[in-house]
């Protein structure tokens, strides 16, 4: 891993967002619609594009930005998460964000079945800042705090917790498949609509996460350092939550519930450019957002013309991560 | 810088842990903090460097309470090293050396000229330079808390101020860590405030000892004026045989015992059975 880190970040930052732009290609080019790549980069760059230009810009192109901006979102979500509890197995997914969300999102279903964009997003947010208080409460009940694995424990009892109402109001109120359809963790049918009403959320997640960055990396060693140091903490505290609530309400409002990206990307990019958030921030957006759009891919095209879930592609690429990551005793992959 | 505290009251919740403690920090100066455990010596640390509010009275430097001073500010100042931090995992050295420059930095914080100097000298200050490019969790403990204080003198401060810099060090290392703070108080003038458990190294390093006995002071002076065995009675709860080091002439305690029977009250037992239990 030494070798990586020797690679100065300016290179790394441009190759990983090549890389980004290599599988958004691909994953806009092959499909279960036969497109070739004339065909993508007509319907880019001309008003043209043949039989499948339709298939290209309402179906594929939204599907794969979406993809980049949850994967992004997430990825540097949990980063926040990570940095602000100092604790390595942060994720919004795993620590109750997403499924307050999730659960506000029910529950939003139920009063305004036609709820609009902005309705369902601010809901998502409300939910989302609820799921986190719920678990830092808990944590903060414990003098010093929750231990990694503890705060991993609360957090799945929130999550239970969560999912359950939200399961149960969708019973209640014969709503499961409108729930469904928004929290069974797909970009099937990604419109511009539900672009252009989430996107600009996670870009000002992003760009406050990117503002806050150097903030958040003093914060991370240490409170008593970063005091020292002359940071507010408190208020840096609040706004990196706010960032988090953000980015993670947004992601829910536009794929659903999805664990795990927040947790593994952060690592797996810190393996590459250190523990410095003003460098692990930015390559999580492009780390993160081609993750999922591979994800995504992989699961339209594993068994094509069926989707397969991405949310069991990211499960089963997530879940030993999180194991080896619990067995090295929560410790972060740094050489 | 003048350093004054006035009537400071500090606690927790309910409990009051350092009550209404009025001194002087002398200035250029390495000053110790010592006591037995639970005495408030950590507590009394951070409340003058506003790591923790305080309830009542004042810290004042240079003529201005720092509850009311901007924190960016007060750390140019001061700088603190808390007890035992720990570094991300894969920090490198050079890295948390830089993070000193934290308040004199604006946006993404690129290092000007002047916070590149600065680094580069407290690296060789501490003797770290060789390692700069090295993992700070690859270092051995002493090394570890080298560029801890590399990092505090990046800061720029008049004063630093550390808690218990020695603990989980050998022996060398120990010494090491406190000559390199003795450097830095007779070649570049800095104030020195720190916590130390162990009385013969607050004796033969400091200029003045400011021992604490629940939360209260009881006694401030020279090593000469605090290491009795009346004081230390008052402080620890030991029967001191006090002699003087042959190579530094300062005053040690040669050896000890613990005092038993009337004088030890009930609170002192239950602080002795804490430490003992924590230890465990």
């Amino acid at each position: 891993m030494k070798v990586i880190r020797k690679v100065p970040f300016y290179m790394q930052l441009p190759v990983s967002i090549l890389f980004l732009l290599i599988i958004m290609l691909f994953a806009i080019w092959y499909g279960a619609a036969d497109t070739t790549l004339k065909d993508v980069f007509e319907a880019i760059f001309q008003q043209k594009g043949g039989q499948y230009r339709s298939v290209l810009l309402e179906l594929r192109f939204p599907r794969v930005i979406a993809a980049f901006f949850v994967g992004s979102a997430l990825a540097v979500a949990g980063a926040v998460m990570q940095g602000v509890t100092r604790n390595p197995l942060a994720d919004p997914g795993l620590l109750g964000v997403t499924a307050g969300a999730n659960a506000a999102l029910a529950g939003t279903l139920v009063f305004t079945p036609a709820a609009s964009y902005y309705v369902i997003i601010v809901s998502c947010f409300i939910g989302a800042g609820i799921g986190m208080i719920l678990v830092y409460g808990i944590s903060a009940t414990v003098k010093g705090g929750l231990s990694p694995m503890k705060l991993v424990l609360a957090g799945a009892a929130v999550t239970g917790f969560l999912q359950a109402i939200a399961d149960g109001v969708g019973i209640l109120f014969n709503i499961s498949k409108d729930v469904s359809m928004w929290t069974s963790g797909g970009l099937i049918g990604t419109t511009w609509q539900a672009l252009i009403g989430v996107v600009p959320f996670i870009v000002i997640g992003l760009i406050l996460a990117m503002i806050m960055s150097r903030q958040l990396t003093i914060l991370s060693l240490n409170e008593d350092v970063a005091i020292g140091l002359g940071q507010n903490i408190a208020l840096v505290k609040w706004i990196l939550m706010f960032v988090v609530v953000l980015l993670a309400g947004a992601s829910v409002a536009l794929v659903g519930n999805l664990a795990f990206v927040g947790l593994m990307i952060p690592h797996m990019v810190r393996a590459f450019v250190g523990t410095d958030y003003r460098y692990v921030i930015p390559m999580c957006m492009s780390f993160g957002g081609s993750f999922m759009v591979l994800a995504d891919f992989t699961g339209r095209i594993m068994n094509a013309p069926f989707e397969t879930p991405v949310v069991s592609i990211v499960s089963v690429i997530g879940l030993p991560f999180f194991l080896i990551l619990v067995r090295k005793g929560g410790k972060a992959f740094v050489a | 810088m003048k350093v004054q505290i006035e009537g400071l009251s500090v606690g927790y919740e309910k409990q009051t842990i350092v009550r209404e403690m009025s001194l002087q920090i002398a200035e250029g100066k390495i000053t110790t903090i010592i006591g037995a455990n639970g005495c408030g010596k950590s507590t009394l640390l951070k409340a003058i460097t506003r790591v923790i509010p305080y309830q009542g009275g004042n810290v004042i430097i240079d003529g201005k309470s720092i509850a009311k001073m901007n924190t960016k500010a007060l750390a140019k100042k001061l700088a603190i090293l808390p007890q035992n931090p720990e570094s991300a995992q894969g920090l490198l050295v050079q890295e948390l050396v830089s993070y000193g420059r934290f308040p004199y930095q604006k946006g993404l914080g690129s290092l000007s000229k002047k916070d590149k100097e600065m680094i580069e000298w407290a690296l060789e200050v501490t003797r770290l330079t060789e390692f700069c490019d090295e993992p700070v969790d690859s270092l051995s403990g002493g090394q570890r808390q080298r560029v801890w204080i590399a990092m505090a003198l990046a800061q720029g401060t008049e004063m630093i101020f550390l808690d218990e810099p020695t603990t989980y060090l050998d022996m060398a290392h120990q010494l090491e860590v406190l000559e390199l703070l003795e450097r830095l108080n007779k070649d570049e003038g800095r104030t020195i405030v720190m916590v130390l458990h162990d009385v013969n190294q607050a004796s033969r390093f400091s200029h003045e000892i400011i021992a604490l006995t629940k939360g209260q002071l009881a006694g401030h002076g020279t090593p000469e004026q605090i290491m009795t065995p009346a004081l230390l009675r008052k402080v620890f709860n030991i029967d001191a045989v006090i002699g003087n080091d042959p190579r530094t002439k300062k005053p040690i305690c040669i050896t000890y015992d613990l005092i038993k029977g009337e004088e030890r009250d009930e609170e002192m037992a239950d602080d002795f059975a804490r430490t003992l239990v924590g230890s465990m």
